[in-house]
C-alpha cells in the first residue's frame, strides 16, 4: 500500500493506506487524533473542520493522497501550538462565554471561527453579522448565539 | 418546616477512604410520597424511584478531589456541572475539585437511571446533597480529633478544614481518617437556601476545557482494542430487510475490509477505517425486502391521522374559534450519529455508548445475545447531543449483534444519511383546538391531538406501567396518561378536555426535546391569538387576564417589557408572545420576525433563508435554578429548536422513505437563521425546589414564532414547518444508501 508523509500539529507522520482514504479517517482511525468529529462525511456539517497550510478544510473531503511532506495539517489539538500558548485566544473566548453544550461540534466550530477571523483580518475589516451568518457549521444543541459572542470577543483581542 | 431545614439520613460505607452515600428514600421526595397529590410527570418519576433506588455515593480521595459516578447520561444538558455544584455546596470544596463521571448501567437502580423528561435535577437534588453533607460531617469529625478541638468550632472552606486556633488541613489528608470500616447511617442537615454560595450562582461547565481542546471523549473516540470501524448498508425504505447480497465476496476483498455480514437491520461492514466502510457499502449489491411503511407518504399518513382523530364534543351554541394544525415528521438526529462499541465474547459482552436508559439497554442486549443480564457490562459514555435519540439504543443493539456474529469487537457508527432516513423521528401529528367564548368570557377549551404512535419503550413506558395501579387516573392507556400528565392548563378557560389518539405503527419514532408539548402549545397559542382578536383584546393583555397564577403573569410581563411588546414595526415585521408551563416551570416568549421579501428571499447556498426571527426574549421560572448559566444555555438551544420547528425543519416522507439525508436537506437552525438579538431571562425565585428544563423552552418559542409569523403575514399558519410544502433540495439516491465522500477539501471562499 502507498505511504503518505505529511505534517500534523507540528509533527511529521507517515501512514500506509490507499490514496483515496479521506484525511478524517487517517486522523481518527489510524493516527488516533479524535478532536475532528464525524457528523456527515460529505463536507456539510463541518464538525471535522481543521486547517491545511493555514486554510480551513473539512478532512472528510480531502483524499490523503493529495498531501505531501510539506503540507501542515492542524487539528483542534494543535491549535494552541500555532500561537505558542496553552490555549488559542479563540478557545479562551469559548471558555469565557461558556459556549459548549454537548461539545461534539465545538472543535469544528472553533477551527472555523479561527479561520473566519483570520480571513476577515486579512481583508482589513471588522467582523460583521453577515460574516457570522456565513458560518455553516451546524450545532444541534443550538449554541449559535454564544458562538457569535465568543467570536466577536476573540476578534477584538 | 421548609425543606432546607429538614433532617436527612445518609450513610458512610465501609471503605478504605471516605465514601459517603445516600438513598432517595431519605431524600426530599419522601415527603411527597402521597401519590394522590401528584401533579405532573416529575412527581411520578421521583416517586417511582423511591422504593427501588440503590445508594449513590461520593468518594473523597487522598489527593483532595471528590469523585461521584452520576447514574444519568450527560448529553450536553450540563448535569455533570450542576451535580458538581451540589457536591461543592454541601461539602465545602471548590467545583473544580469535583470529578463527575457517568455510572455504568446499574440494574438495581431500576427506574432511577433514566435520563428523561428534564427530571435529573429534581430527582437527584436532595440525595446528592445528603451524601455530600455526610462526607462533610465525617471530615469535620475526623479533623476535630486531629485538632483536639470541639467539632462545632471547625468549618470547611475551599476544600480545607479550618480549626479554632488557625489550624488547616486539606480534606484529602482526612480521606482515610474519615473513612469507616463499617457502614454507618448518619443524620445530617442540609445547607439552608439563604446560605448557598454555589447553588444558584452562574457556573461555567466543568467539561468545557476538554471540549474546546478536543480532549472530551465521545463513544467513537474511545480506543477499545481491536474495535474496528463498522457501518451498515441499509435498505432504501424504512426498516426494509436484507434479501440477497449479490457480491459479498467481492466486497470482502476490498481494501481494509475485514468482515461483511448480513444482520437484522442491514449488511454490516467492518474495516480498517470508516472511509473504507463507506466505499464498501457503496459497492454492495443487495436485494432488499419490503419495509414496515412501504408506499406511505406524507399524504397517506395525513389521511390515517384524520381517520384516527377523536371528534370534538358537540358544538356549543356560543361562538367558537376552531383550528386544525399539521406537524410534519421531524428528525431528532444529533450531530453525533447513533453509535456504539461492542465487544461480545462467549459468555460475556461489553458495550460503550451514550445511553439515557442504560438498564433497559443492558436487559435488551442480554436477551438478544442470549446472555444473563449480569454478563453484559454497559458503559455510559458522554453523548454528543440527544434530543430524545439517546433514550434508545439502536446502535448498541446492532453493534452487539454484529460483534456476536463475527466474534470480534466493533466500533459501529451510523452514516449521517442513515441517521436521518432510518433513525428515529418525532412522529407526524395533527392538533385540533376549539375555544368557546361568550362576550369576554372563555367557556371551554378542547384539544384533540392525533399522532403517529410515539415509541416510549425505553423505560419511561415501564415506569408508568409500574405506577399505573397507583395513579389517580385509573387504567388509561399509557400514552394518554403521559399526555395528560405532561400537559397542564395555564389559562382559566372554563371546561378543558384534551385527548390524544395515536395510530400507525412501523415508523421509528421517539420524543424530540419533548413529546407532545411543542405541537400542542403551538396549536393552542395560535387559537388563543384568534380568540383575543375576536374579543378585540391585545394578545398579551388577553393572556395576562386569563393566566391562573402570579408566577405565570410575572414571567409574561417580564418578556413583554423587556421585548418591547407592541412597539411600532415596519409592515411585514411583527411580534408574537406566548406562554407555556410544564415541569413545575413557567415560561414566556416574545418573538419578532421579519417576513419582508428582501429578507425571505436572501440567497443562502444549499440552505433555507426564509423569514428571519430577529429578536427573541425568553423568560423562564423553574423555581430554584441550580446553575442559571446552564439554564440560560438550555433555553437558547430550545429557542433554536422552536425556530426550526416553526419555520424550516421537517422530514418529507415519500414512498416509504424519508428524502432528507444531510444537514443541507434537513434544515435545523443554522447561523443564517439565528436571531441577532436573543435574551434569556431567568426569573428570580425564592423556591427551595429545583426545576429541570432541558426541553422546557421549545414549546413557547415555537408557538411565539408561529404567532409572530401569522401576524406578519396576515394569515394564521396551519402546517408546520411553514416551508414544508416547498422541497428546497435535490434528494440523494437511496441506492447506494450513503453518498460518496467528496474530494474538494471543503475549503470556504
Ligand atoms: S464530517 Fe466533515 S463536514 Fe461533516
Ligand atoms: S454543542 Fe452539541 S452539537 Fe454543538
Amino acid at each position: 500500500m502507498p505511504e503518505h508523509t505529511f505534517r500534523v500539529n507540528g509533527q511529521r507522520v507517515t501512514v500506509d493506506v490507499a490514496d483515496d482514504v479521506r484525511l478524517l479517517w487517517v486522523l481518527r482511525d489510524i493516527l488516533g487524533i479524535t478532536g475532528p468529529k464525524y457528523g456527515c462525511g460529505i463536507s456539510v456539517c463541518r464538525a471535522c473542520t481543521s486547517h491545511l497550510n493555514g486554510r480551513e478544510i473539512t478532512p472528510c473531503a480531502v483524499p490523503v493522497g493529495t498531501l505531501g511532506p510539506d503540507d501542515e495539517v492542524v487539528t483542534i489539538e494543535g491549535l494552541p501550538g500555532t500561537v505558542g500558548q496553552e490555549l488559542h485566544p479563540m478557545q479562551q473566548a469559548w471558555l469565557d462565554h461558556d459556549v459548549v453544550q454537548c461539545g461534539y461540534c465545538q472543535p469544528g466550530q472553533i477551527m472555523a471561527a479561527v479561520a473566519l477571523v483570520e480571513r476577515v483580518a486579512a481583508e482589513g475589516r471588522e467582523i460583521t453579522d453577515a460574516d457570522l451568518d456565513g458560518l455553516r457549521n451546524i450545532c444541534r444543541c443550538g449554541t449559535y448565539a454564544r458562538i457569535r459572542e465568543a467570536i466577536r470577543a476573540a476578534s477584538g483581542r | 418546616m421548609t425543606a432546607s431545614r429538614r433532617r436527612f439520613l445518609g450513610y458512610v460505607l465501609a471503605a478504605p477512604v471516605l465514601v459517603a452515600a445516600a438513598d432517595l428514600v431519605s431524600g426530599e421526595s419522601a415527603a411527597a410520597a402521597d401519590l394522590t397529590e401528584l401533579l405532573d410527570l416529575n412527581d411520578i418519576m421521583t416517586a417511582a424511584a423511591l422504593p427501588t433506588s440503590g445508594l449513590i455515593s461520593i468518594e473523597v480521595n487522598p489527593d483532595g478531589t471528590v469523585s461521584f459516578a452520576l447514574p444519568r447520561a450527560e448529553v450536553g444538558q450540563g448535569i455533570t456541572t450542576s451535580t458538581a455544584m451540589l457536591i461543592a455546596e454541601e461539602l465545602g470544596v471548590p467545583v473544580r475539585r469535583v470529578r463527575v463521571t457517568l455510572a455504568d448501567a446499574r440494574p438495581e437502580l431500576l427506574f432511577n437511571q433514566l435520563t428523561g423528561a428534564s427530571n435529573t435535577t429534581i430527582s437527584t437534588f436532595t440525595p446528592i446533597r445528603v451524601a455530600a453533607a455526610v462526607a462533610r460531617r465525617r471530615l469535620l469529625d475526623a479533623a476535630a480529633t486531629e485538632f483536639r478541638a470541639p467539632v462545632g468550632k471547625l468549618r470547611i472552606s475551599d476544600g480545607v478544614v479550618l480549626g479554632p486556633a488557625g489550624q488547616t488541613l486539606d480534606i484529602g489528608k482526612l480521606a482515610e481518617a474519615a473513612a469507616s470500616p463499617r457502614t454507618l447511617s448518619v443524620p445530617v442537615e442540609l445547607a439552608a437556601r439563604e446560605n448557598f454560595t454555589v447553588i444558584g450562582k452562574p457556573q461555567n461547565r466543568i467539561d468545557a476545557l476538554d471540549a474546546v481542546t478536543g480532549r472530551k471523549k465521545f463513544a467513537m473516540d474511545l480506543a477499545v482494542p481491536d474495535a474496528k470501524p463498522t457501518m451498515l448498508c441499509r435498505p432504501p425504505t424504512i426498516n426494509g430487510k436484507v434479501g440477497l447480497v449479490d457480491n459479498l465476496a467481492d466486497v470482502l476483498a476490498m481494501p481494509g475490509v475485514t468482515d461483511v455480514v448480513a444482520i437484522s437491520t442491514g449488511v454490516a461492514v467492518r474495516a480498517g477505517t470508516f472511509g473504507q466502510c463507506i466505499d464498501a457499502i457503496r459497492a454492495l449489491r443487495v436485494t432488499w425486502r419490503a419495509g414496515t411503511v412501504e408506499g406511505k407518504s406524507d399524504a397517506t399518513v395525513l389521511k390515517e391521522l384524520a381517520a384516527a382523530e377523536i371528534p370534538l364534543g358537540p358544538r356549543p351554541l356560543t361562538p367558537v374559534v376552531e383550528g386544525k394544525f399539521t406537524f410534519h415528521f421531524r428528525s431528532n438526529s444529533a450531530v453525533e450519529t447513533n453509535c456504539a462499541i461492542a465487544d461480545v465474547r462467549p459468555g460475556r459482552a461489553e458495550i460503550w455508548s451514550a445511553l439515557k436508559s442504560p438498564i433497559v439497554a443492558k436487559q435488551t442486549i442480554a436477551a438478544k445475545l442470549g446472555l444473563p443480564v449480569s454478563a453484559v457490562t454497559v458503559h455510559v459514555t458522554e453523548g454528543g447531543g440527544s434530543f430524545g435519540r439517546k433514550l434508545f439504543f439502536d446502535a448498541a443493539l446492532e453493534a452487539a449483534e454484529v460483534s456476536q456474529r463475527i466474534g470480534k469487537p466493533v466500533k459501529l457508527m451510523w452514516h449521517r444519511a442513515d441517521d436521518s432516513r432510518q433513525g428515529r423521528t418525532h412522529p407526524m401529528a395533527t392538533s385540533r383546538v376549539r375555544i368557546a367564548y361568550a362576550g369576554n368570557t372563555v367557556l371551554g377549551f378542547e384539544q384533540r391531538h392525533t399522532s403517529i404512535t410515539t415509541d416510549l419503550g425505553h423505560g419511561l413506558g415501564e415506569l408508568f406501567t409500574a405506577m399505573a395501579a397507583k395513579l389517580p387516573i385509573g387504567d388509561a392507556a399509557f400514552a394518554q396518561t403521559f399526555f395528560q400528565f405532561s400537559h397542564t392548563s395555564p389559562y382559566r378557560f372554563g371546561v378543558h378536555t384534551r385527548l390524544l389518539a395515536e395510530t400507525g405503527k412501523g415508523f421509528n419514532t421517539g420524543s424530540m426535546r419533548n413529546v407532545y408539548s411543542p405541537d400542542t402549545t403551538c396549536a393552542r397559542e395560535l387559537i388563543v391569538d384568534q380568540v383575543a382578536a375576536r374579543m378585540g383584546k391585545d394578545p398579551y393583555r388577553f393572556r395576562r387576564d386569563f393566566l391562573r397564577d402570579e408566577r405565570a403573569r410575572a414571567v409574561l410581563d417580564r418578556v413583554a417589557q423587556e421585548g418591547g411588546w407592541g412597539r411600532t414595526l415596519p409592515s411585514g415585521v411583527a411580534q408574537g408572545i406566548t406562554f407555556h408551563s410544564e415541569y413545575k416551570a413557567v415560561s414566556a416568549c416574545l418573538v419578532e420576525i421579519d417576513c419582508r421579501p428582501a429578507t425571505v428571499n436572501r440567497p443562502i447556498r444549499d440552505g433555507v433563508g426564509g423569514p428571519r426571527v430577529t429578536r427573541v426574549v425568553f423568560g423562564v421560572d423553574v423555581g430554584l435554578a441550580v446553575n442559571p448559566r446552564g439554564l440560560e444555555a438550555q433555553m437558547m438551544g430550545c429557542v433554536m429548536d422552536g425556530i426550526a420547528l416553526a419555520l424550516t425543519s421537517s422530514l418529507h416522507l415519500r414512498d416509504g422513505h424519508f428524502l432528507e439525508a444531510s444537514w443541507d436537506n434537513y434544515f435545523y437552525t443554522r447561523q443564517w437563521n439565528v436571531p441577532t438579538d436573543l435574551r434569556i431571562i431567568v426569573m428570580p425565585s425564592d423556591s427551595d425546589q429545583p426545576g429541570g428544563a432541558g426541553e422546557l423552552g421549545v414549546a413557547a418559542s415555537m408557538a411565539a414564532v408561529a404567532c409572530a409569523y401569522g401576524r406578519a403575514t396576515g394569515a394564521m399558519p396551519t402546517s408546520f414547518p411553514i416551508n414544508h410544502g416547498t422541497l428546497s433540495f435535490t434528494p440523494k439516491p437511496t441506492v447506494p444508501p450513503i453518498p460518496a465522500s467528496p474530494t474538494d477539501g471543503g475549503t470556504v471562499a
